[in-house]
């Protein structure tokens, strides 16, 4: 038998593993092995959602439709827009395109990744991918691995295995793989059809909706640097092809000469002879929409109002009516509607700002559907009116924190949505509601007075800095500005503020300098020098845009961008820039250190994105680096231990190499347990740095631009750019895996005593149907564990007992290889419940035991595993401990009675079960036994319901559904047992001691007299469990 | 020294070998093999599963029905009170409304899905071909920390909401004994339409010659069985719908 030999074989190999000499064999466990059901949280928030960047609608079904998102992957819809869910959780999230396969859009999508709307933020794609079962799974499709951006897949409908891929390709460098791309046998192989040069990338490919030869193809001459952007040149062009892609023309009759941005184009569906584009030129008056209606072989200037020259880079999508050719929408800052074939314009209704992308309902062209900054809105009435889907948590976190309330707050500023600050855990799961705004603009930091509840926040550039003093309501703007003799203050758009760990007034930020106030931004001081490379060069953002100016803000270089106070000494303080610089002070900023030149392996002028400065030595800091702006993807961190004298890579050749860094946080326990932020996901290594882990248990490899660790909970909190905030539940555990732990078949991890929280507020779910919810941390007590080798075979069980052996409860045990955790909710077994015709609810009630150790007692096969926890009372308890005892005890003496009920309603039936087959026999006795079951019947009758349902017909309640209601409210109750409560103990346990006398005397006298005629006809007396059997659980 | 080390290769060789080139048939023959045969699989005709349903201090004890014709019938017992959760008996399914504790009848849809694909015991995968499903290899994955085969089972369509949708379900088999410990299966009907629901598998136990899963885990709510009865003594009247409320 097979499973024979492999066990035969497994026992073998175990031996030789057991043999000495081998013992230092080293287990390294990567990922999903390593961590096993510890789980991350999203938590939103929702409410502002995030950047869209593509919709797709089902050719046919109006119920499906799907969101690329700019940085929280690919959702789907299934309803008609009125809730979506995430189907492309185990890959990038930058989404430049999705596109279902006409001859088969229920199964065949494709995804091409990386965000093609290039603002100075942006995430980068990983390639194609393809799915051929409906977004179930998806698969890379070879060939696009450096692709970065992908803008457009185009099936032919006719034969499916004719594609066209465009891609925009590098937005910080030059790159072979721009251009349109086809394969002719379902993306098996793939050719270059399409090239113009490394900096001219696809902006868009479309194709004939009548005829699948004729293809149109936008080039665009594009470049972005740390401090710059680009867009145009002669490169940037419209091309068409009528030989399915063999030869391009350039259809310009028309347009201007010289130099052309980025072209929107799009043919209309119903009219295939009528195209528009959108032109970016050198003549103002000249740009915006332009129609063709001969198909591209001349075109005429329609409109050049702001809404259609509004940020090309950042606009360039036009979506015409399926049924009619004159009804145009052309994203932009709010979004344009044209009913007259593109002559005039109007704005689209209310919805946020920054539309990239519509889609119409395939038969109701009322129905539309817009892609924004802020999530996916749906419209009823032909754009007038428009309402936002309230269930993608796409928010683009630039940064975030923590407090140290109960449950804590995050706070952070994103993407252009604000900034805003919410709870952890919330009842009923984390809201929209439980959300606060904290500021305007696009939001960075968000940092939390150490003691007051005051918060600071900012706009871009620090254009403002707000100090929100949250319990008065008042705001003031507090952010530094120049004084006489002070040069032109240098803000980067992220503009970096810190709060002292050691002064709590004291509050620093950064421009090219570093600014530091002692009365919360009242007041400012300059304690650096200039700390960038103030490189000139890189500070003219002017005419930064091309052939359309877009200063925003967003391009300002060589300003500080991180500031990293040592928690171990005020002095200690830690400078990183946008252009490369680390400089360390250790007396407060009198003298300044510039230890750049000491990073061995990092490219010159490589962008610091932060440094964390190490609670574990003031020497000691880490810094991490991002090249990408300069084109640079790989992964950098560095640690150092001598105040930056020497550095050392701690990056792991397991980092995808993609995966440039933005963020690093220290355990504050262990110093070789590190999480880095990635632009791919979070990582987290065990050894300080010698192997990392990819951490994907319900978390998508989404930017991580920002790591906090709440130091009560020991919780990972990450703000993700495009997710939301993601939070793993304390991290303790990964302190204490080592060979030894991991060599164990199974080991306990040490837990403080769990406080038996007494909250007991309301949650109302109002809104839940439709809108997201953010996962709570549970308040149970967390068993974790580790199990070697994953439980499959034979019996596995996991139980609480109290000190003495005694069984509390069991529990299901999670069976993964790595960590498991299990909750017990401080809960024993409820009560069993005297049978009647409906369902008794305060029998559902189990109750808390007290506080004290209790024994987590796992069984595997034959081996029994040990480990004590502690439980310890709420010290926000609204008892004494007396009156908890005396909750206790009252508790106890109602689940005996429940009980007992239980029981004596038990031999009530099992008595009258007997004579009701006596009388059924139409045996001689039957008399007796019928005056029997109807004395039992009238005093059942007065103890149990036997009438009517579970709900508005139900009977009048009896003895056992009022002792449950008792016995319920005094078990849950977290106050004293008050008054009233104890009235009515009284009133049941009179009314209960009554029924048993009743019980008895039809025992001694009806039922006596049947057990004896029983008995003198030779028939059994009914067979009666004793209490005890009665009432054992399981 | 020497010796062990190459017993040890050749021992790793022979443990691999059999694990490379995977095809979706064989990981199934292997499944069936190691779990009791897929003869003895074929021979039964029914189980009566008895176990208890675990909710944080409530143990409720619940009885599962399965025949080889597709009959079904899951009850539990709350307070003394039987319920019947769900029933099918080849033609009605039916739950017991928890309001008035009386039992009505599922729409047709619900009813219709049922049907459609009611050849799934013991094994969906027992005989597919025959029942008309596919099934695919997909690669390995880690599931609960350990290295599975993926393979994906497609059953017949049905309608849901008036369109036709497919029956999809992911089957991850442990690749160290083949048998599933997850099922992932693409919901296809209500709010949560298209994503999917897990269930766990573990604490396989042999019963009368044949491995079960003892420890199942369905989206979160565990099921203990206790007991497996093979080849039940049930009439079809048993699953039958009760005309007289």
């Amino acid at each position: 038998m097979y499973l024979m030999k492999r066990i035969l074989l497994s026992l073998l190999v175990t031996l030789i593993f057991s043999l000495p000499g081998n013992a230092q064999e080293e287990i390294s466990l990567k990922g999903k092995e390593l961590f096993g059901d510890m789980r991350a949280r999203q938590i939103g928030p929702a409410l502002m959602s995030g950047r869209i960047n593509d919709l797709e609608s089902h050719p046919t079904n109006p119920r499906i439709l799907y969101a690329g998102t700019a940085g929280g992957g690919v959702w789907k819809s299934n309803d008609g827009g009125a809730t979506f869910a995430p189907i492309f959780d185990k890959h990038v999230q930058s989404i430049g395109v999705v596109t279902l396969d006409p001859t088969n859009p229920d199964q065949n999508i494709w995804v091409g990744t990386g965000e093609t709307w290039t603002r100075n933020s942006v995430s980068i794609g990983d390639g194609l991918f393809r799915s051929t079962d409906g977004g179930a799974n998806f698969k890379e499709v070879p060939g696009f691995e450096n692709s970065e951006r992908i803008t457009s897949v185009v099936i032919n409908p006719e034969n499916n295995q004719e594609i066209y891929v465009g891609v925009l390709g590098a937005l910080w460098g030059d790159s072979q793989d721009r251009g349109v791309y086809k394969t002719t046998d379902g993306g098996a192989s793939w050719s270059k059809i399409l090239y113009i040069g490394p900096s001219t990338g696809v902006s868009d490919v479309i194709m004939d909706p009548t005829n699948p030869n004729i293809l149109y193809a936008s080039m665009w001459q594009f470049r972005r640097s740390g401090w710059g952007f680009n867009s145009g040149g002669m490169n940037s062009a419209l091309y068409k092809s009528t030989n399915a892609g063999a030869s391009w023309d350039k259809i310009h009759s028309g347009f201007p000469e010289g130099k052309l941005g980025r072209i929107a184009i799009a043919v209309a569906p119903s009219d295939a002879s009528i195209l528009y584009a959108v032109l970016e030129t050198e003549e103002k008056s000249k740009n915006g929409l332009w129609k063709s209606t001969n198909a591209g072989g001349s075109w005429e200037h329609l409109n050049n109002d702001f809404g259609l020259v509004v940020r090309p880079f950042y606009f360039s999508r036009i979506v015409i009516d399926p049924k009619n050719p004159e009804v145009v929408l052309k994203g932009g800052l709010n979004g344009s509607l044209s009913r007259d074939g593109g002559k005039t314009f109007k704005s689209l209704g209310n919805m946020h700002s920054d539309i990239h992308d519509f889609a119409f309902h395939v038969n109701d062209s009322d129905v539309i559907f817009s892609g924004t900054d802020g999530g996916v809105y749906r419209s009823w009435n032909g754009g007038t009116t428009f309402e936002i889907v309230e269930n993608l948590p796409l928010s683009q976190f630039y940064h975030i924190s923590v407090d140290d309330k109960e449950p804590y707050n995050v706070y952070g500023g994103l993407q252009d949505n604000g900034s805003w600050y919410g709870p952890s855990s919330s009842p009923g799961g984390v809201n929209a509601r439980d959300w606060n705004s904290v500021g305007y603009g696009d939001g960075f930091r968000v940092l939390k007075h150490p003691t007051k509840n005051i918060v600071y926040s900012e706009m871009q550039g620090a254009e403002n800095v707000w100090r929100y003093d949250i319990d008065r309501n008042r705001t003031k703007t507090v952010q530094p500005l120049p004084k006489k003799g002070d040069p032109e203050l240098r803000f980067n758009w992220n503009a970096p503020m810190a709060v002292s760990q050691h002064q709590p007034d004291r509050f620093y930020m950064a421009s090219q300098f570093l600014h530091v106030s002692e009365d919360m931004g009242d007041t400012w001081n300059i304690i650096s020098p200039d700390l960038t490379t103030n490189d000139k060069t890189k500070q003219d953002q002017s005419k930064s845009g091309g052939l359309s100016v877009d200063n925003s803000g967003a391009e300002n270089h060589t300003t500080i961008f991180t500031i990293a106070e040592s928690p171990l000494d005020q002095n200690v303080l830690w400078i990183g820039t946008d252009d490369g610089n680390v400089q360390v002070t250790t007396d407060a900023g009198k003298s300044w250190s510039n230890v750049t030149a000491n990073l061995t392996g990092i490219p010159a002028n490589t962008w610091v994105y932060h440094i964390e400065a190490s609670v574990h030595s003031k020497a000691t800091a880490y810094a991490v680096f991002d090249g990408h702006t300069m084109g640079d993807m790989k992964p950098y961190a560095m640690k150092t231990t001598d105040y930056g004298k020497t550095w050392s890579s701690i990056i792991s050749k397991d980092i995808q190499e993609n995966a440039f860094v933005r963020n690093i946080q220290e355990d504050y326990v262990n110093e070789d347990l590190l999480f880095l932020g990635t632009e791919m996901g979070l990582y987290v290594t065990i050894n300080g740095g010698k192997g990392w882990s990819q951490f994907t248990n319900n978390m998508p490899p989404v930017a991580v631009h920002f790591i906090d660790m709440q130091k009560r909970t020991n919780d990972i909190v990450m703000g993700t750019h495009g997710r939301g905030v993601i939070i793993i539940d304390d991290i303790s555990p990964l302190r204490e895996l080592s060979q030894e732990v991991l060599a164990k078949k199974t080991h306990f991890f040490k837990t403080q005593p769990f406080t038996m929280l007494e909250e007991s507020g309301f949650a109302g779910s109002f809104g839940a149907e439709t809108q997201f919810v953010g996962q709570n941390k549970s308040t149970a007590a967390r068993i974790i564990y580790y199990l070697k080798k994953r439980h499959t075979f034979g019996k596995m069980t996991l139980e609480i007992q109290d000190m003495k052996g005694n069984k509390i409860i069991s529990l299901s045990p999670g069976k993964s290889k790595g960590i498991n955790i299990v909750n017990w909710g401080f809960n024993t077994n409820n009560p069993k419940m005297a049978a009647a015709k409906t369902l008794s609810f305060g029998g559902f009630t189990s109750p808390r035991v007290p506080q004290g150790q209790y024994k987590v007692v796992l069984k595997k096969g034959k081996q029994t595993y040990e480990h004590i926890i502690e439980t310890k009372y709420d010290s926000n308890s609204l008892t004494t401990l007396t009156e908890r005892k005396e909750q206790e005890a009252l508790t106890q003496t109602m689940f005996a009675m429940v009980e007992d009920l239980a029981y004596l309603v038990y031999e009530i039936n099992q008595i009258q079960s007997k004579a009701k087959q006596v009388i059924a026999s139409g045996a001689k006795k039957s008399k007796q036994a019928q005056k029997t079951w109807d004395a039992l019947e009238a005093l059942r009758t007065d103890l149990v319901v036997t009438t009517g349902d579970n709900y508005v017909a139900s009977a009048e309640p009896e003895l056992r559904e009022r002792m449950g209601e008792l016995y319920s409210n005094i078990a849950t109750s977290y106050d004293r047992v008050g008054g009233s409560l104890k009235n009515n103990f009284d009133l049941i346990s009179e009314e209960f001691t009554t029924e048993k006398v009743r019980f008895q005397k039809i025992m001694d006298k009806q039922v006596s007299t049947f057990y004896k005629a029983l008995e003198k006809n030779d028939l059994e007396l009914p067979v009666i469990k004793t209490k005890e059997v009665f009432l054992a659980k399981d | 020294m020497k010796t062990l080390k190459n017993l040890f290769v050749a021992l790793t060789l022979l443990a691999v070998a059999p694990m490379t080139a995977q095809t979706a048939d064989e990981i199934l023959s292997n499944y069936f093999e190691n779990t009791g045969g897929e003869a003895a699989w074929n021979a039964l005709e029914g189980t009566k599963m008895l176990g208890a349903i675990n909710a944080q201090g409530m143990e409720i004890p619940i009885e599962i029905y399965s025949t080889k014709d597709g009959k079904q019938l899951v009850k539990i017992n709350m307070q003394g009170q039987e319920m019947t959760m769900m029933s099918f008996d080849g033609e009605t399914m039916w739950t017991t409304n928890f309001m008035t504790m009386l039992p009505e009848k599922s729409d047709t849809e619900t009813t219709e899905m049922m049907k459609t694909n009611n050849q799934d015991f013991p094994s969906p995968f027992l005989n597919y071909k025959e029942k008309g499903y596919t099934v695919e290899y997909l690669g390995k994955e880690t599931k609960e920390g350990t290295e599975t085969f993926k393979i994906k089972l497609t059953q017949k369509p049905v309608m849901v909401d008036g369109k036709e949708e497919p029956t999809v379900s992911f089957y991850y088999f442990e690749t160290e004994n083949y048998v599933p410990i997850i099922v992932e299966t693409t919901m296809n009907s209500g709010p949560a339409k298209g994503q999917m629901s897990t269930s766990g598998f573990s604490d396989y136990q042999e019963s009368e010659g044949l491995y079960f899963p003892f420890s199942i885990d369905q989206g979160g709510q565990p099921i203990n069985v206790k007991e497996i009865v093979l080849n039940p003594d049930v009439d079809k009247a048993f699953f039958a719908f009760p005309e007289e409320k």
